[in-house]
């Protein structure tokens, strides 16, 4: 068996020697991502642009779908016919691949760039592996955010954001009382997973908050904060609609923007459906960050850049994660995708209020990372378990609830 | 015994592209899936044997055994029901009414439809904000109910429904296929004897349709195993564990929690689970040919 993966995998790379020697000398690239949606599509444009413009050779293999874009990626890994670049997060999800020394390290272009020097620390040390670059960082989502239609709040006569979780339920009842459904709630194990590490964050604070995902630790102060995350997300329960249930997140963004629903808990990207349907930040809608947080959960983008065997995508590499690192590209990036630009020496001026607000919560260093960051994907899908079956189990009993939570990491 | 026929040479030469396929495909691909089953591997393969400890972890996995029960009720009725539906449709059909083809064209359409389109389309008949309740209840009922998709309880019978209305087409031309098969005699001769219609369909055609059935019925069963693409576009195995299935379960792991070794060890249980289940008939198939005799 072996053996006759070692002639298939050889056929192939002999097969991928041929097709370059006819190809042109001209840095070429085959980028797969599944972002694919009006906005993450024009942002991708953004890199596209600025990479053809210095002389690249762009082939885009995008894949809808995040898992179903992963799923490919394996499969054309394992078949030793990786593409030149790969969209992916941050964190240990690309471990395994560049333990497998199956990725390029971009190390001089990081030293070039003085990456060290303009990124945040704690990014740093995420795209590094064994004290070398691997990771092009694109851009920062922020997860910790509240959008809200202004015109649902004034229906049910909400004069300012609420200041703490009784406020806000509060204001929830009068948007009941108002005959709108207070939150737009995406229905699906991920979106729950969000909306429950945002609250979370609210309830222990940052330093609590490392503790648990990056120490594990199992301490009462940590079971508490888990308790008391329960005991809000069970309450929420009394305020979404009947057809919550496996509802995408557009679709509950969707309902913002008709007004049909107060609130939505999700990542700054449903920014960009409100941008598509002709929506302003800050005029018909509002964003906030969750009630008594100090800070903010973050997931970060990037590009990895798997090992080809082909002397012109490795020179292509090169050049792409030069563009990504582009400090006009990465504002322009940051625009049109709704996120946060990595780079902490940008011009922040052109970012709208809600982009703003979390480009200073990480200058100030009050972010803390998502879970797809520090936690394995076996983790991750545990986790995802975890909060749906509370979620979706109706049982109210936070206690036993909190004591099981830390089997989210054996 | 049956006759011992000469081997003929060249049909064996010509078989040797399908036995090798089906010896280094099907088979290889098997044994490699077991052997992942019993290492750590995560994304990748690895070759670090950790014995049964997949299988423990398998087995204690609140996802998994409520996968193993779901797919077992809506294999029961889902199976029963098409059967049920289908031999109803046939015998119905089989009436002699007028624009027979068009009926059995407009039962047969649905199966023809690939699973993702028939769950999407229950999904939203079925989802309490755009679907049938909503509309019922613009009527004017408003406390009409109707909200299988995202009930706990009742999700899984969502998809029996969605799965029964596809899968009842194929059960129906079968059935009518063999409903034609049987000779107008017997329908003649029960009619002198003044035997009810429903009870000539009960007591003399079902019995002559069992082979027929029994095939579609297997069809179906298979189809059971692999339930994957109706529940991810119905419910995607939500609300909690209520509706998932171990081929979800499986792809799940595989690709996006990158946990091959748990994959593959409930890829094997669902092996086994299938030759477990086989093995009986096929035993019995064969105590029955032997007690025959020679053909």
């Amino acid at each position: 068996m072996k053996t006759m993966m070692k002639l298939f995998l050889a056929g192939v790379a002999f097969a991928g020697l041929f097709a370059s020697a006819h190809a042109e000398d001209k840095p070429t690239i085959e980028i797969m991502s599944s972002w694919t949606s009006g906005g993450e599509a024009a942002a991708l444009n953004v890199i596209k642009t600025e990479f053809e413009k210095r002389g690249g050779v762009w082939k885009d293999s995008s894949i809808a779908g995040f898992g179903a874009a992963d799923a490919a990626f394996q499969n054309r890994i394992v078949a030793g016919d990786a593409p030149g670049a790969k969209q992916g997060v941050i964190g240990l999800a690309a471990a395994d691949f560049v333990n497998q020394g199956l990725f390029n390290p971009i190390d001089d272009v990081a030293g070039a760039g003085k990456w060290a020097d303009v990124l945040p620390k704690s990014i740093h040390n995420l795209i590094s592996y064994d004290g070398k670059v691997y990771l092009a960082p694109t851009g920062a989502h922020g997860e910790s955010w509240v959008f809200y239609s202004k015109e649902a709040f004034g229906k049910a006569g909400i004069a300012e954001e609420p200041k703490s979780w009784d406020e806000f339920f509060a204001d929830f009842d009068k948007l009941k009382a108002a005959g709108i459904v207070p939150v737009a709630w995406g229905g699906q194990p991920w979106q729950q997973t969000k909306v429950f590490n945002m609250i979370l964050l609210s309830q222990v604070g940052i330093d609590g908050f490392l503790k648990i995902y990056v120490d594990k630790d199992k301490s009462q102060a940590s079971i508490d904060g888990v308790k008391k995350t329960l005991e809000i997300l069970g309450k929420l329960r009394g305020y979404v609609d009947a057809g919550a249930a496996g509802r995408n997140w557009n679709d509950a963004t969707a309902m913002l923007i008709t007004a049909k629903a107060g609130v939505q808990f999700m990542g700054d990207w449903a920014k960009g459906e409100f941008t598509v349907a002709g929506k302003e930040p800050g005029k018909d809608y509002g964003c906030m960050i969750v009630p008594e947080s100090k800070g903010m959960v973050y997931i970060a983008d990037s590009l990895w850049f798997p090992k080809t065997g082909n002397a012109a995508t490795d020179k292509a590499q090169k050049l792409l994660a030069e563009v990504v690192m582009d400090p006009a590209v990465q504002v322009e990036f940051a625009l049109k995708k709704g996120s946060v630009p990595m780079r902490t020496d940008v011009d922040k001026s052109k970012l709208d209020v809600c982009a703003q607000k979390g480009a200073e919560l990480m200058a100030a260093g009050a972010i803390v990372p998502d879970q797809a960051i520090v936690l394995t994907p076996q983790q991750v899908g545990a986790l995802d378990d975890f909060v749906d079956e509370y979620w979706s189990g109706s049982s109210n009993d936070a206690t036993s609830a909190a004591e099981n939570f830390f089997a989210v990491f054996e | 015994m049956p006759i011992k026929r000469k081997p003929n040479l060249s049909a064996t030469i010509a078989l040797l592209p399908t036995w090798f396929v089906a010896v280094v495909v099907f088979i290889g691909t098997m044994g490699w899936s077991i052997r992942l089953s019993f290492t750590n591997s995560t994304l990748f393969p690895s070759s670090t044997y950790v014995g049964f400890a997949q299988y423990s972890k398998l087995f204690s996995s609140a996802k998994w055994l409520a996968s193993l029960q779901n797919v077992l009720i809506f294999g029961v009725l889902y199976v029963a029901g098409c059967l049920l539906l289908g031999f109803l449709l046939a015998a119905a059909l089989d009436r002699k009414i007028r624009f027979e083809s068009a009926f059995r064209t407009i039962f047969l359409y649905p199966y023809a439809m690939s699973f993702v389109v028939t769950g999407l389309i229950w999904q939203w008949m079925l989802n309490p904000t755009l679907g049938i309740q909503a509309s019922v209840g613009s009527l004017g009922w408003e406390s009409f109910v109707l909200d299988w998709v995202v009930n706990r309880d009742m999700a899984i019978y969502a998809l029996v429904l969605a799965g029964v209305w596809q899968g009842a087409g194929l059960v129906m031309v079968i059935a009518l296929a063999g409903m034609r098969g049987i000779e107008a005699e017997q329908w003649k001769a029960a009619r002198i004897d003044g035997i009810p219609v429903w009870r000539i369909y009960v007591s003399i055609v079902l019995p002559q349709l069992g082979p027929a059935l029994a095939a579609a019925g297997m069809l179906l069963a298979m189809g059971v195993i692999k339930t994957y693409d109706i529940v991810v576009a119905m419910t995607n195995g939500g609300p909690g564990n209520a509706t998932e299935v171990p081929a979800k379960f499986i792809m799940d792991n595989l690709f996006g929690r990158q946990n091959l070794g748990l994959a593959t060890a409930g890829a094997t249980v669902l092996v086994l689970g299938v030759i477990i289940a086989v093995a009986p008939f096929r035993y019995a198939m064969h105590m029955r040919d032997r007690a025959k005799g020679p053909a």
